[in-house]
């Protein structure tokens, strides 16, 4: 019991000062954050679309994949025949947009987080074996890189989707695995640098396995680029999703996505019905505006001399 | 020199075959199209006929063999649709895609060089402030949704041009139908580059040999334009000839909403079809282009800075 206490009591104060350090750290994340106006305005957008996302049934009583016929084309509320039971107003089906446009933050943001965490973890895994052992695995990865750099994205994915067919799991799949390459490249590059540092050399001379060296001393110096890399990601990628879906390419038509909601919109430019495509279409640009400025803040602050 | 452009090029010959054996591999995924093409009172022995007329029955590796050997040569087979050499009906369409491209592609040189150079060196005023807000809204705005507001209030409500088609072939017809989908291609990466080029400048302007012009003597202009530009425009080059590629693919997009009747839309309506040799040489001649502008982007780096060498 004795003996205890004094390993705390020798324990502590370099505990106490390792949390101070720590608290510190975060405190710095936070006020930085609090300093930049435009970031916390992205902060807010994001998570305006989260709870959304995932409250959607609480707060909406429309049924967004099943709409009232006889209501079908209303304007928005503001506008002449418009009515508050449909603030947005209604699409050619007679569903409320508002509806959908909640419930398409669903998809964006599922098929964003999902896909970046899948790109990213084979991008960061492809990109470290080439920087660490460089050689013919750096030439076989970096090539393979190449190549699908060389075919535009969004052809790529429509071909694959052609052989996997419709459906969320298999776009998350798609966009996942075309969206490698960057991360590849870019932890590609910083291992190569990295693995020249002495405390690599230090590692190796104490017995470290390349693996211990790779995931444990190298790892943690590029998650700072990783992290911006991926928060540019998930927007890109939710235009990419968008555009697959208003492309007709996405998840089945009767779920609400806000490409497929623009899509379905385009039958109505001439004929005026602007509230058809308009809300979902701000409803991207507005989520991708968010991501991208809270990207730069992260940029700003982990890694400034980061070009994506 | 010589032995760099030789170098490269081989390694784009091989990025080119990696591009048309993935895609050979995907589509062959698919299934065969025969079953697609065959009507509906085909017997299996029917189809069985086709599979073996059209040489589908084939390992995948022959038929590629196949392919290869044709496009070498410049054949790159037939149409399974239209009954027309796949080469020809890419090359149709081609001429609308590289000036649907290359509108965008100066719209957004022209804008965003002059644009990005006067945020940076005004940096923080109201014209920074908006032109960098302009830039971050222009990156965040999906293509499809800008043409589909662009045909809405141009077309539609101003009637100021048509909103989809090529026109009679007259220049001032041509450039009026080229205008809408030129814009709404090319706002993506203006916005990109612009937020580049005043980045680049920035950096630039806080080198010692710029302090150095300034205490000589020279005027501003002298300044930013003799000898900061220059080095500010390097960076820049890079992202311009990838630009170009980005743009070569946002084309498919923009094709569809404008009905623009160039290669994007011929392989999208291709996929779906299942009209394989299509695809797969729309997508390898598209590769071609894609290499080598980047081959000459590379080249290019040379003339603006002397300081790289190729090994």
């Amino acid at each position: 019991m004795a003996q205890e206490t004094t390993v705390a009591a020798e324990r502590s104060p370099l505990a106490a000062f390792e949390q101070r350090a720590m608290r510190r750290k975060k405190s710095r994340f936070w006020l930085s954050l609090r300093r930049n106006k435009l970031a916390m305005f992205g902060m807010f957008i994001l998570v305006m679309v989260t709870v959304a996302a995932l409250f959607a049934p609480f707060l909406t009583s429309h049924n967004p994949e099943i709409g009232v016929l006889r209501d079908s084309k209303t304007p928005p509320f503001w506008a002449d025949g418009g009515s508050s039971t449909y603030p947005l107003g209604t699409d050619a089906l007679g569903r409320d947009i508002l509806t959908r446009v909640i419930y398409g933050a669903r998809i964006s943001l599922v098929v964003g987080i999902a896909a970046v965490l899948i790109g990213g973890s084979i991008g960061v895994l492809l990109g470290m074996f080439a920087g660490y052992y460089g050689g013919k695995t750096d030439d076989i990865i970096m090539r393979v890189a190449d190549i699908q750099l060389a075919i535009p994205f969004i052809l790529l994915a429509i071909a694959i989707l052609a052989v996997l067919g419709q459906g969320l799991d298999k776009i998350i799949l798609t966009l996942g695995v075309s969206g490698w390459v960057t991360y590849g490249r870019v932890v590609r590059g910083q291992m190569l640098s990295w693995r020249e540092k002495e405390f690599v050399e230090a590692a190796r001379s104490i017995g470290a396995r390349n693996a211990s060296i790779m995931f444990k001393h190298l790892l943690p110096n590029i998650v700072a680029s990783i992290i911006v890399i991926a928060s540019f990601a998930v927007a890109s990628t939710i235009l990419a999703e968008a555009s697959l879906s208003f492309l007709g390419l996405g998840v089945p038509p009767t779920t609400p996505t806000w490409g497929g909601m623009v899509a379905a919109g385009r039958d109505y430019i001439i004929t005026g019905q602007w509230w058809i495509y308009t809300f979902p279409g701000l409803a991207i640009m507005v989520t991708v505006l968010g991501i991208n400025v809270v990207g730069d803040w992260l940029r700003d602050f982990l890694d400034p001399r980061l070009r994506i | 020199m010589g032995r760099y452009v030789a170098r490269r090029l081989a390694q784009s010959i091989i990025v080119v075959i990696g591009v048309s054996l993935l895609v050979f591999i995907i589509l062959y995924q698919t299934g065969d199209p025969v079953a697609l093409m065959a009507s509906q009172e085909a017997t299996q022995e029917d189809i069985e006929r086709m599979r073996e007329n059209l040489g589908f029955n084939r390992p995948w590796y022959v038929q590629y063999l196949d392919f290869a050997s044709g496009a070498v040569r410049g054949d790159f087979g037939t149409s399974l649709r239209q009954q027309q050499p796949v080469f020809e009906l890419i090359m149709d369409r081609v001429p609308a895609t590289m000036r649907l491209a290359l509108a965008a592609f100066i719209l957004s040189i022209a804008i965003s060089i002059p644009v990005g150079i006067i945020s940076a060196t005004k940096r923080n005023s109201i014209w920074d402030n908006l032109v960098m807000g302009g830039a971050l809204l222009g990156q965040s705005l999906p293509v499809f949704f800008l043409g589909v507001v662009m045909i809405w209030i141009f077309a539609g409500q101003l009637k100021w041009f048509p909103s989809f088609g090529q026109g009679d072939g007259s220049p001032v017809s041509m450039l009026k139908h080229l205008a809408l989908p030129a814009f709404t291609l090319a706002t993506f990466s203006l916005a990109r580059s612009a937020r580049l080029v005043r980045s680049s400048m920035l950096e630039v302007l806080g080198h010692d040999y710029v302090r150095t012009a300034r205490a000589k003597g020279l005027t501003e202009r002298m300044v930013l334009y003799r000898h900061a530009l220059k080095n500010a425009l390097i960076p820049v080059v890079t992202i311009f000839g990838l630009e170009f590629g980005t743009l070569l693919g946002g084309a498919v997009i923009t094709e569809t909403v404008f009905a623009w009747p160039g290669v994007g839309r011929l392989v999208v309506l291709a996929i779906q079809q299942r009209d394989f040799p299509v695809v797969v040489g729309a997508v390898t001649i598209l590769a071609m282009l894609f290499v080598l502008i980047n081959l000459a982007v590379d080249l290019l780096y040379g003339v603006i800075d002397p300081r790289v060498r190729y090994s």
